[in-house]
């Protein structure tokens, strides 16, 4: 979120405060000076982590500390990756291997491309994940696993985690 | 220093041809193929041998085998380039046991003793005083071990990660390049002399996980095996999936990986981003190490080929000459 506050001492800490009230985690702080600004006021970036249906609370929060809240950018699921199976995808029930994934409740597929070169070959597709924290990744990684193990295909993970 | 070389194949002739074209000090009083031996405690004439063996396919006398070689000549250094035995590393590993137990150095770009008994073979240098060197077993002519025993000293290794295996690299630069199916780079990687008529040792992944112990072993001293690496080859990849890789900037190589702290022993064909310091083309060689101290390290180089491993052997007989060679 992008905030507006007054550039006096102890402002910024006052901004920060009512978010770990509310449990929530802060990733990171961003806060630039204008050249030439003398409105007294400073924007600040704030990325964080939030449990789900605190952010009302937080903005109240903030807004009772005389902080202007100018935007605020929602993403659920923080974290993304990327993987590639290849195999007879389609006679092993594609839709149940991403419902697998979706059915958690912690992790979901967002994405799907594949490419089929005939019926008899074997298949390649491509699948974003997303989930909300990096052990839940985990997780739906660790189900892919044992999805491809069990339907003899090959699971390609990529090296490091994509943003 | 005088050194014995054992196995005159394309390391061994590489090794041979260097010192017979550089002058750096060191003598030849022993040499062994697999058929015959050839002692003179006064300095062989290297290219002589050399002529003799292609001529006759034999470097030597025929009543004298390579383990006579290192009971007997008159050498500080044994230099083992036999062919890799992966099932128990014999008979090179018998030859650097006894080598060792008379008091020698050994050099090797053996990597079947090596991933077997690295342990018991360090162990029993260290006993007897001696140096034991495999700088050539892995990633060809990169010089890791140096990196990491002498450059990289007094840094805490956390990871590791290579393309270790020439011929993968190979077979999926061709396959991303040209859109070839894999059996179709795996006939072009023949035709060009990467891979062997029986492609299951690189293309499975056996090849990679070998020196992925080597390495493993050589850092962290964990006696692992390549029972305990879980591997994947390239051989089920699709043309189709390497396309799919590139549409988000990336592709796919064989990566093997190591992870101190986890233990995980890894190698599989891995989506990485196409500006990753490890995504080198053709048949080359790269390792990433990250370390306390140094972050991370990536070295890039041939690994394989005859001058480019003997560079690697080259480079410990020297470290060794330094180090022990002044000795009264």
């Amino acid at each position: 979120m992008k905030l507006e506050m007054k550039d006096s001492p102890g402002q910024l800490v006052a901004a920060l405060r009512p978010i770990s009230d509310v449990g929530g985690n802060i990733i990171a702080v961003i806060h630039q000076r204008e050249p030439g600004s003398h409105d007294g006021l400073l924007n600040v970036q704030i990325v964080l982590d939030l449990p789900e249906r605190r952010l009302d609370e937080l903005v109240g929060l903030l807004q009772k500390e005389g902080v202007h809240i100018q935007r605020i950018g929602r993403e659920r699921l923080l974290y993304r990756r990327t993987v590639i199976m290849i195999g007879h995808l389609m006679h092993t029930d594609l839709s149940d291997t991403i419902d697998r994934i979706d059915s958690t409740g912690f992790a979901e597929v967002s994405e799907l491309a594949m490419s089929m070169p005939a019926i008899s070959e074997r298949s390649s597709s491509r699948l974003t994940i997303k989930s909300v924290t990096k052990e839940d990744m985990e997780r739906a990684i660790e189900i892919l696993r044992s999805v491809s193990q069990e339907k003899d295909l090959l699971l390609i993970e990529p090296l490091e985690e994509m943003a | 220093m005088k050194i014995a070389v054992i196995g005159l194949g394309s390391v061994g002739r590489g090794v041979l041809e260097t010192l017979a074209g550089k002058n750096i000090g060191l003598s030849v009083t022993g040499i062994a193929d697999s058929k015959s031996g050839y002692i003179d405690p006064s300095g062989i004439d290297i290219k002589k041998v050399l002529m003799q063996k292609k001529k006759t396919g034999r470097c030597g006398d025929a009543g004298m085998t390579a383990m006579d070689v290192v009971r007997e000549a008159d050498y500080d250094i044994l230099v083992e380039v036999s062919p890799t035995n992966a099932t128990d590393g014999e008979p090179a590993l018998s030859y650097m046991k006894t080598a060792i137990k008379r008091k020698k150095h050994v050099v090797t770009s053996n990597k079947g003793p090596i991933a077997l008994a690295y342990k018991e073979l360090k162990a029993l240098a260290k006993k007897k005083g001696v140096a034991l060197r495999h700088e050539a077993t892995v990633a060809g002519a990169v010089p890791v071990f140096h990196t990491l025993e002498q450059g990289l000293a007094g840094n805490d290794i956390r990871a590791v990660f290579g393309v270790l295996n020439g011929t993968c690299n190979y077979i999926l630069t061709r396959m991303a390049e040209e859109g070839l199916t894999y059996e179709q780079a795996l006939l072009e990687a023949r035709e060009m002399g990467y891979a062997e008529a029986d492609p299951t040792y690189d293309v499975k992944g056996i090849d990679a996980a070998i020196k992925l112990v080597i390495l493993a072993n050589t850092i962290w001293g964990n006696g692992v095996t390549l029972d305990d690496v879980d591997r994947t080859g390239i051989d089920r990849l699709t043309p189709e999936a390497i396309r799919l890789a590139e549409e988000g900037d990336c592709t796919i190589r064989l990566i093997a990986e190591a992870d101190k702290s986890s233990g995980l022993l890894r190698v599989s064909p891995r989506i990485i981003r196409k500006n990753h310091p490890l995504v080198v083309e053709g048949s080359l060689n790269a390792i990433s190490i990250e370390t306390d101290l140094a972050k991370e390290i990536t070295l890039i180089g041939k690994g394989a080929g005859s001058i480019e491993t003997a560079s690697a052997i080259i480079g410990d007989l020297l470290f060794i000459a330094e180090r022990y060679g002044r000795r009264p």
